[in-house]
């Protein structure tokens, strides 16, 4: 019998020829992602820092992006105790206020490769397998322990296979295709399980497959993962990730699965995530016309240059809502400094839209756009749970970058195939 | 002793709101903001020895810690769901906070049904009938009885074995 992503990776790093769904192992990442919580998990092991140091100082990688630049005394001080440890243990991944969301940062860096494992105390630390790696997120004492001992435990999960055909039709995106694909298997249908995609992965770009990883953890997954491919190759060479640094992983053709799914892209229409959970999913066209109040571009999930290039398209000439708040977060410094280069920076802000500093911005509704009662936010990031954008009475609506474009402009949610 | 009963997909924002995640991280700090926009009554009433329980998918979202950190703190004997997110289930394990995955018994549970739960025993009973729930692997209980991972992590590290 094959062996699935999942299998083959984890074998290869606990030392075994094969292992099976439901077996634990033991494992050393290849990387461990922290952000802001670093803060919280250095304090965990202070003492055991000085005694021992970190397990290997080419392992963490730190991102601030969280609250950056901080919003207030005490977060302005995690920022400094982080820095300070950086420097006293002589780490060299570290990535300060300013670089970027991290799970962008993480790939632009070229520290996510096909074949490594990463883990991260960020759930969305599954956003990698969009370049074949297996990540996965975990909590912070996790985190702590890493940093001191390096190894880890997994369980191999059972594998979900989606197979992709066709190609989208315009108007629609990669959010349009992950939101569908959570609808349909809803908000825990693959916990504890991995989720490959196969087919016609090559209708994909590497930016597109991020969206999709990136959300895997909106299922339950523990990896969402796409194969190395030429696409792959091309975007890790545009990088500076040579080849040589790098062995991919994919299943075998006879791996068993716990669950077969296929999409043809050809078929997925817009779509929006409303209130409160991810897999409340509808066609955009059955929403139409309900009004919104912000709008929300970029974040982890959608805010890289094709995202705003998308939005910016549609707002090229028109001017947002006045009853629209319209938010532009790119990913990264990269993103920003490519956007303002071709222009797309200057349409979207000619257009009324307000420019954030780069990192997660409010998505997580600690500053930047936090929403007051009875209002609505419609937004390309992952999530829009009850309270997430700092308001329990506020709303929050899942949407691709099309169709957050267009819905600004109208200040009512619309179908982006309208202009498309 | 009181059963806190919740529906599918509790999610971390439900547990502990995010814009507290960078200025709460001490169990002290996280307890009264504990299930604040699920349950408003919660933070204020619970007790040590209280039992929580809900339904698919709890603890799904974000990898907070806090929520683990704050149900431990204010003694949460046992967290009873059909199935927990993943991430929540590792900080559990790690926190040492006690989980069961037994659909059936929380199918069965009605408001007032006395609930007495064996955990090392791997049964419980709830309104007089029996459920069995699977032992944890030995890698993990491990972890549990090392007093979570840290201890875990400081034991292997003081007998040179990283």
């Amino acid at each position: 019998m094959g062996m699935t992503f999942a299998q083959k990776v984890l074998a290869r790093a606990a030392g075994l020829d094969s292992v099976v769904p439901g077996q634990i192992v033991a494992v050393k990442p290849d990387h461990l992602l922290t952000h802001d919580n670093t803060a919280a998990i250095i304090g965990k092991i202070g003492d055991e820092l000085d005694k021992y140091g970190v397990v290997r100082k080419d392992m963490p990688i730190i991102v601030l992006d969280h609250v950056t630049p901080a919003a207030n005394e005490k977060t302005a001080t995690g920022h400094a105790n982080i820095r300070k440890f950086v420097a006293a243990h002589g780490l060299p991944n570290f990535y300060d206020v300013g670089t970027g969301v991290c799970h962008q940062v993480v790939v632009e860096k070229g520290h996510a490769l096909p074949g490594k494992i990463l883990v991260g105390s960020d759930s969305h630390t599954c956003s990698y397998g969009a370049v074949n790696a297996f990540s996965t997120g975990i909590d912070r004492t996790e985190a702590a322990a890493l940093l001191l001992v390096g190894e880890t435990w997994f369980r191999v999960p059972p594998t979900i296979r989606v197979t992709l055909k066709g190609e989208f039709k315009p108007g629609v995106s990669a959010k349009d295709l992950i939101l569908t694909i959570i609808g349909d298997i809803s908000a825990g249908g693959a916990t504890y399980q991995a989720v490959e995609f196969h087919g016609n992965v090559g209708a994909l770009t590497i930016e597109d497959r991020l969206v999709v990883a990136n959300m895997g953890i909106e299922m339950g997954g523990k990896i969402a993962v796409f194969p190395f491919d030429a696409t792959t190759e091309v975007y890790l060479t545009s990088i500076g990730a040579d080849r040589s640094s790098y062995e991919p992983v994919w299943a075998d053709a006879d791996a068993e699965y716990i669950r077969e799914l296929s999409y043809n892209l050809s078929e997925i229409v817009p779509v929006v995530a409303l209130p409160h959970k991810v897999d409340n999913v509808k066609p955009v066209s059955e929403v139409e016309g309900m009004e919104i109040n912000q709008a929300l571009l970029g974040t982890c999930t959608n805010g890289r240059l094709s995202d705003l290039r998308a939005a910016a398209a549609i707002l090229d000439g028109k001017t947002v809502s006045p009853k629209v708040r319209l938010l532009v977060l790119p990913a990264s410094r990269e993103v920003l400094e490519a956007a303002l280069a071709d222009g797309t920076i200057a349409t979207l802000v000619r257009a009324g839209g307000v420019l954030l500093p780069v990192g997660c911005g409010p998505c997580l509704g600690a500053h930047q756009g936090v929403l007051a009662p009875g209002e609505r936010c419609l937004s390309t990031a992952n999530r829009n749970f009850k309270g997430r954008m700092g308001c329990k009475d506020a709303e929050i609506v899942l949407a691709s970058p099309e169709t957050v474009a267009v819905s600004a402009i109208s200040g009512v949610i619309t179908d982006p195939r309208k202009v498309a | 002793m009181k059963v806190w009963k919740y529906g599918d997909d509790i999610n971390t924002d439900m547990l502990f709101p995010g814009k507290y995640t960078y200025t709460c991280a001490t169990a002290e700090e996280v307890k009264p903001h504990l299930l604040e926009d699920l349950d408003s009554e919660f933070a204020g009433e619970v007790s040590a020895g209280d039992i929580l329980m809900a339904g698919t998918n709890f603890g799904c979202g974000s990898s907070r810690e806090q929520p683990v950190l704050g149900l431990k703190a204010v003694g949460i004997s046992a967290v009873i769901a059909k199935s927990f997110a993943r991430i929540f289930y590792r900080a559990a394990i790690n926190q040492g906070l006690v989980l069961v995955e037994a659909p059936d018994a929380v199918d069965a549970y009605k408001d007032g049904d006395e609930l007495v739960l064996d955990v090392e025993g791997g049964s419980m009973t709830v309104g007089g009938k029996a459920f069995t729930f699977p032992a944890l692997p030995p890698e993990i209980l491990a972890i549990r009885d090392a007093g979570g991972l840290l201890n875990y992590a400081r034991a292997k590290l003081e007998a040179g074995t990283k």
